[in-house]
């Protein structure tokens, strides 16, 4: 049922109308950031206001949507948004990042495929990948419009010359289309080459910085490095305790005050998809046990 | 007795029918090339045809300045359903304008009159959309680019020399022209990314 009080997705037509143009725009002008009159959403900066209103500016009646928050169904920020739309849009939900059409991610990309009848709409919150280097947004536009990216190659190579090795981790910069540099939002490095040739369109909205991007489908997208320091992904060197997954994203969890931890796949519907099937890690509950949870 | 000429209704359901149809020119811009369906149906002033008076319902207001050919601009009827409808602007200088709507695909202005966008600002610059004979038949035209899985080919009667002029397109980059095309409730996108690779008869 919708709330009667709003729009469809809360939207007003007009505001709908030039999101839709900025994404457009977006598309057409692979990973340049496209100023757009952001609005206040009833929800704090930093909790999806930008990706909240690229996915009010594309969804319809038929959509399914799925919404993630470091890889979660399960947490307030994801909760909330996708009552958010089930109320103001009346759509169907899912946890399932197979039988959405458009998912709403902070932070992470699914680990199963994406395919090309999807969308993802990222929240980001700094889009400019150069600002913690030059803070005047004159001067990144002007180095966006030449091309000139020095820049950051200086700061990786910085990291290589402190660490030894590349240290960005997350938010790491990725050029599209051999053109404009990037920021993917904060997602692990991991996920990086998830961006590459993939099959779903990927929408980017930044709230607060008013600021909207995107990469069509399979488009090319490479991470920086260097020759002689290739991007290499990261993730904890182990399976996860729940399901066995050695390929997945892992989040580290404390278990108690004298060291303890386990790992734990950051995306939830993987895990629960892959114990679903039958895998088990070393912590999981005794498979009598789970199915007296029903 | 003085009969008014009704003028052609917009969608009946505003909210939903321009969803949908942004969701059409949204995977026709993403996926150059595809034809895409515009489920919409409003009323038409000729010449416009279905596919681009909906566009012109979900993506024109009064911050979009819309400059017409001389086919659309060849009776008031086109100006007036705009304006009654989208509160769109209508002007006479193509280089300001955010949209470009042509009736005649043989008579499209010189691609340097539209607006192309600044290196800083690449997005202040006009969509084209051009109404064509035909979407699904006619030369083909292989295309690449991002949002291309490979190759695209194109069945279409556009202009011989369209995909010559937007070579521009290549040599501005990021400046240049977006390009809908369409045709009765068909429509293509030929975003500013796509190039030619070949011309099959």
């Amino acid at each position: 049922m919708n709330a009667t009080a709003y729009n469809f997705a809360y939207l007003d037509e007009q505001t709908k109308r030039m999101i839709r143009r900025a994404i457009l725009k977006a598309i057409a002008i692979p990973g340049y950031q496209v100023p757009f009159a952001s609005r206040e959403m009833p929800m704090p900066y930093g909790w999806g206001t930008g990706g909240v209103q690229v996915t009010a500016a594309i969804l319809g009646p038929g959509d399914v949507l799925k919404v993630i928050d470091q890889g979660s169904d399960d947490t307030t920020n994801a909760i909330s948004i996708r009552k958010f739309f089930a109320r103001t849009a009346g759509v169907a939900t899912t946890t399932s990042t197979g039988e959405a059409t458009v998912i709403q991610t902070r932070h992470r990309i699914p680990e199963a495929p994406l395919h090309s009848g999807q969308v993802l709409v990222y929240q980001v919150p700094i889009p400019e990948p150069l600002r913690f280097l030059e803070p005047r947004e004159t001067e990144t536009r002007r180095m966006h419009a030449l091309g000139e990216y020095g820049l950051m190659h200086v700061k990786l190579y910085e990291d290589i010359a402190r660490f030894g090795h590349i240290a960005t981790s997350y938010a790491y910069p990725v050029k599209v289309n051999a053109r404009y540099v990037m920021d993917p939002s904060p997602t692990p490095k991991f996920d990086n080459p998830k961006m590459d040739d993939c099959p779903a369109l990927q929408l980017f909205g930044a709230g607060r910085e008013k600021r909207i991007y995107a990469i069509p489908p399979h488009t090319r997208v490479v991470s920086l490095d260097f020759e002689d320091h290739p991007f290499t992904r990261y993730r904890f060197d182990a399976p996860c305790a729940l399901c066995g997954a050695d390929d997945s994203y892992l989040d580290e969890i404390v278990t108690d005050d004298r060291g303890s931890r386990m790992f734990v796949c950051s995306d939830t519907d993987y895990c629960e998809g892959r114990q679903a099937a039958g895998h088990r890690g070393t912590e999981s509950a005794a498979p009598h046990k789970e199915s007296a949870h029903g | 007795m003085v009969t008014v000429a009704e003028m052609p209704a917009g969608f009946a359901d505003k909210v939903l029918s321009a969803q949908s149809t942004f969701r059409s020119v949204m995977d026709a811009m993403a996926r150059p090339g595809s034809v895409q369906r515009i489920h919409a149906v409003p009323g038409t002033p000729a010449p416009m045809m279905r596919g681009t008076a909906a566009i012109a319902l979900t993506l024109f207001d009064h911050d979009t300045p819309v400059w017409l050919d001389k086919a659309m601009s060849a009776t008031a009827d086109v100006g007036k359903w705009l304006k009654f409808h989208t509160s769109a602007p209508v002007i006479a200088d193509s280089a300001a304008s955010a949209f470009a709507l042509v009736g005649n695909p043989h008579d499209i202005p010189p691609l340097d009159r539209l607006a192309l966008g600044s290196n800083e600002y690449p997005d202040r610059s006009t969509t084209l959309i051009m109404q064509v004979d035909s979407l699904h038949a006619g030369p083909a035209w292989e295309l690449i680019g991002p949002g291309i899985d490979g190759a695209a080919v194109l069945q279409a009667t556009v202009p011989a020399n369209l995909f010559d002029r937007l070579a521009i397109n290549a040599v501005l980059f990021p400046r240049g022209i977006d390009v809908v095309l369409v045709h009765d409730d068909a429509v293509v996108a030929i975003p500013r990314t796509t190039r030619l690779a070949a011309h099959g008869a």
